[in-house]
């Protein structure tokens, strides 16, 4: 217990990127998470996820916060702050999802938090969910994506009418930092090989600096396995045999389109749990499926997306028995066909409505609650 | 005189109509003195070179009138230089048709950021790259009879070569978006589209997140798609089309898109079907047409070993005598290749056959089949 506060001490003083999943301890038994509900079905499947939570007698207290941006001083968008400040003091964060409004005037909600918190990693596990067929098995594998530059800069101008340019940022500290993040998360979690996701043939300069940051971070965790690998070749190997890929540390536009690619091999965004892991201790975990305006309110979603984010969270903050137990009674719900017959059919594929007026997200709880009364 | 010429013209006329080769050869464009049509090769590194070797022994076979002129330039290789370069421009400024392999892009930055396949692609000014992706008949995957057509911008975009490190340790990396370039590959995709009778092109951007860039490219396509009230206009985002193509890609017909986008789909779309030795795709300009596999890999690590599979390069090469004569040789090459992909399989559709076997049976059934 003592050694783990001299170590987080130690990490914070030398600024070295924190082990993950090193259990964090703390005085009281309750630890503060900060969830923001979001907006569409975000209210419905955060009140699924405390209400399941509760059930597990998780040691968790959760604080509500909205982030609508509001304009601070000197013009600039920004959050809340008290939003900013609940999850300056809880490190921990639960979010559903956000509307990006068009022609609002100011920038997504997801890129002001991630500025706001420099959520520089991006982390989705997806692993076949038994139950829920789809035509890839055995998918076990990370995407881990760098979040802050790349070809996201949000850097473009027109030069002359008809001609744009856009900016691709790539710069030798945020290479660094994702590549070390990536092989300590390997380091932490048991995973064989870490690969690098590259077009450095043809982006030579650009691409060239990431996998030498990589190659060089590689150097110092001789235990984990470290490859290279084009993003074509990555993209016509992925659909044919996606059990061949571990860990994967790609540039951001790469990570976007290879992590929703990996989504869609085990079932969709309502299925993927997702992690941004930041400076400062900072983690926010989220559900990455849209806000889904046409069936708010109506209790028909589906909240195993932000369930399984949860569990990432639990994982993350150590409680490792808590997050099995959810796990579990969620892969178990999903199997029971009764219900996620209907949840996935209306989610998934947004073709046939639920006639029935079930309601849906209970009956998933209730079948959630029954089973911790087993253990 | 007059009655004389008749009279000798009139036996000739009976003689040609007889032959049906000369009748063909009037017929047939670019008419020719001996009707061989010359056509540049650059076999590329990796398994081109015996990918080539397998067209060159298909061909023969199937005595098609092609001769080819090669060229060998190659970067890995050091057999790469401006001359060569040049050499090569030259005889597909005659030829106009190429068949070409990988000319593969070394990974070392050695002071020149645009690799030469790249700078071929820009002299010829080859801007659509299309690649159509068919399910092959007899062989099953996850996804069974796809057709999709994947049109690609390949001059512009990411791949513009044009990147400084600013200060030390932060490199810029620049993406062009023009929209001449945009709106003639949506035109040249709708053009397709309405040639090969298909009912939708889609779009493919990232333009909620690059505003400027790829909404240009998308306001581009829309311009275009209002000249073709005939065929159905839809846009998607990159990474939901991506995960769209693994769930049900049968959503789609045709796909036009920007550069690297192109690169990841193409890449995507053939692993859906059997990966990179079973699609075929080829390059056009407004004079050129080059012709090669859909997925470019140089796929170095078969090299020698006679384990890859020839039929995407075989496919391609029958894709260009249907440019170059439209009559029935591509189509017993095509038939005897189809044939040959359900009974004699190469390693990378599950079999043990080698790169020699699958040539030898595409052969044999060229020279069994029926003489017309």
């Amino acid at each position: 217990m003592a050694g783990n506060a001299w170590r987080s001490t130690v990490s914070r003083v030398m600024g070295a990127v924190k082990s993950q999943t090193q259990p964090r301890t703390f005085s009281r038994g309750m630890q503060t998470v900060t969830i923001i509900p979001g907006d569409g079905i975000g209210p419905e499947i955060s009140s699924a996820v405390i209400k399941i939570f509760e059930a597990a007698k998780v040691p968790i207290q959760w604080e509500e916060r909205n982030v609508t941006a509001i304009k601070g001083p000197g013009g600039k968008w920004m959050i809340p702050p008290e939003a900013k400040e609940s999850m300056d003091k809880s490190k921990i964060g639960l979010k559903g999802p956000l509307k990006t409004p068009i022609a609002a005037g100011h920038p997504s909600m997801n890129l002001l938090l991630r500025k706001t918190f420099d959520l520089y990693a991006n982390v989705r596990p997806c692993v076949s969910i038994e139950g829920y067929k789809t035509p890839y098995t055995d998918v076990d594998l990370v995407t881990i994506r760098e979040n802050t530059e790349g070809e996201y800069s949000g850097i473009e101008h027109v030069i002359v009418d008809g001609v744009v340019q856009s900016i691709k940022l790539i710069t030798e500290d945020a290479s660094r930092r994702i590549a070390e993040y990536a092989f300590e998360y390997a380091r932490n979690n048991q995973r064989a090989s870490v690969t690098a996701v590259h077009k450095a043939n043809i982006m030579r300069m650009s691409d060239g600096l990431f996998l030498r940051k990589c190659r060089e971070v590689a150097e110092n965790f001789k235990d984990v396995k470290f490859t290279e690998m084009y993003l074509d070749t990555v993209c016509l190997n992925m659909v044919q045999d996606p059990t061949k890929f571990d860990v994967l540390v790609m540039p951001n536009l790469y990570g976007d389109i290879l992590s929703d690619l990996c989504a869609g091999l085990i079932g969709g965004l309502g299925v993927t749990p997702s992690g941004n892991i930041g400076a400062n201790g900072v983690a926010i975990f989220e559900s990455v499926h849209g806000t889904a305006p046409d069936i708010a309110g109506k209790d028909m979603a589906n909240p195993t997306a932000l369930l399984l984010s949860a569990v990432m969270m639990l994982r993350h903050m150590g409680l490792h028995g808590h997050a099995k137990k959810i796990e579990t009674a969620c892969f178990d719900t999903i199997r029971d066909k009764k219900v996620w017959s209907r949840a996935v059919q209306y989610t998934a594929l947004k073709k046939n409505p639920v006639s029935e007026s079930v309601t849906l997200i209970l009956l998933f709880i209730g079948i959630c609650l029954s089973k911790f009364n087993v253990v | 005189p007059q009655g004389l010429s008749g009279a000798r013209l009139q036996p000739l006329c009976v003689r040609s109509l007889s032959l049906t080769s000369s009748r063909n050869a009037l017929e047939s464009p670019p008419a020719r003195a001996d009707s061989t049509f010359k056509v540049t090769m650059v076999p590329g590194d990796g398994v081109g070179p015996e990918l080539m070797t397998a067209v060159k022994e298909v061909f023969k076979a199937g005595d098609v009138p092609v001769e080819f002129e090669e060229f060998h330039l190659s970067e890995v290789q050091n057999m790469a230089s401006e001359e060569k370069l040049n050499e090569v421009l030259g005889s597909m400024k005659n030829n106009r048709v190429a068949i070409k392999g990988k000319i593969h892009t070394p990974m070392e930055y050695k002071g020149e950021l645009a690799s030469y396949e790249m700078r071929l692609r820009r002299k010829l000014d080859l801007f659509a790259n299309v690649v159509h992706v068919n399910s092959l008949p007899g062989y099953s995957t996850r996804h069974n009879n796809l057709d999709l057509v994947i049109i690609r911008e390949q001059t512009e975009g990411e791949y513009s070569s044009l990147e400084h490190e600013s200060v030390a340790g932060v490199v810029e990396c620049l993406k062009i978006i023009t929209r001449e370039k945009s709106r003639r590959i949506a035109k040249f995709a709708f053009d397709y589209a309405t040639k090969k009778g298909r009912s939708k092109v889609t779009a493919v951007h990232k333009a909620n997140i690059m505003k400027l860039g790829d909404g240009l490219f998308l306001q581009s396509c829309a311009e275009v798609a209002e000249l073709y009230p005939k065929i159905k206009y839809e846009n998607i985002i990159i990474d939901n089309c991506c995960m769209q193509l693994v769930q049900n890609p049968y959503q789609f017909d045709v796909l036009v898109m920007p550069n690297l986008y192109g690169n990841i789909i193409d890449n995507l779309a053939a692993g859906l079907v059997g990966g990179a030795g079973v699609v075929p795709g080829e390059s056009y300009s407004a004079e050129y047409a080059v012709f090669e596999t859909g997925a470019r890999h140089p796929f170095a690590q078969a090299v020698g070993r006679n384990i890859a599979n020839p039929t995407a390069m075989l496919l391609s090469a029958a894709n260009m005598l249907l440019v170059l004569s439209p009559q029935n040789q591509c189509v017993s090459v095509c038939v005897s290749l189809c044939v040959c992909v359900s009974q004699v399989r190469t390693r990378d559709l599950g079999g043990y056959s080698t790169t020699g076997d699958f040539v030898r049976a595409v052969v044999a059934n060229l020279r069994h089949r029926p003489v017309y």
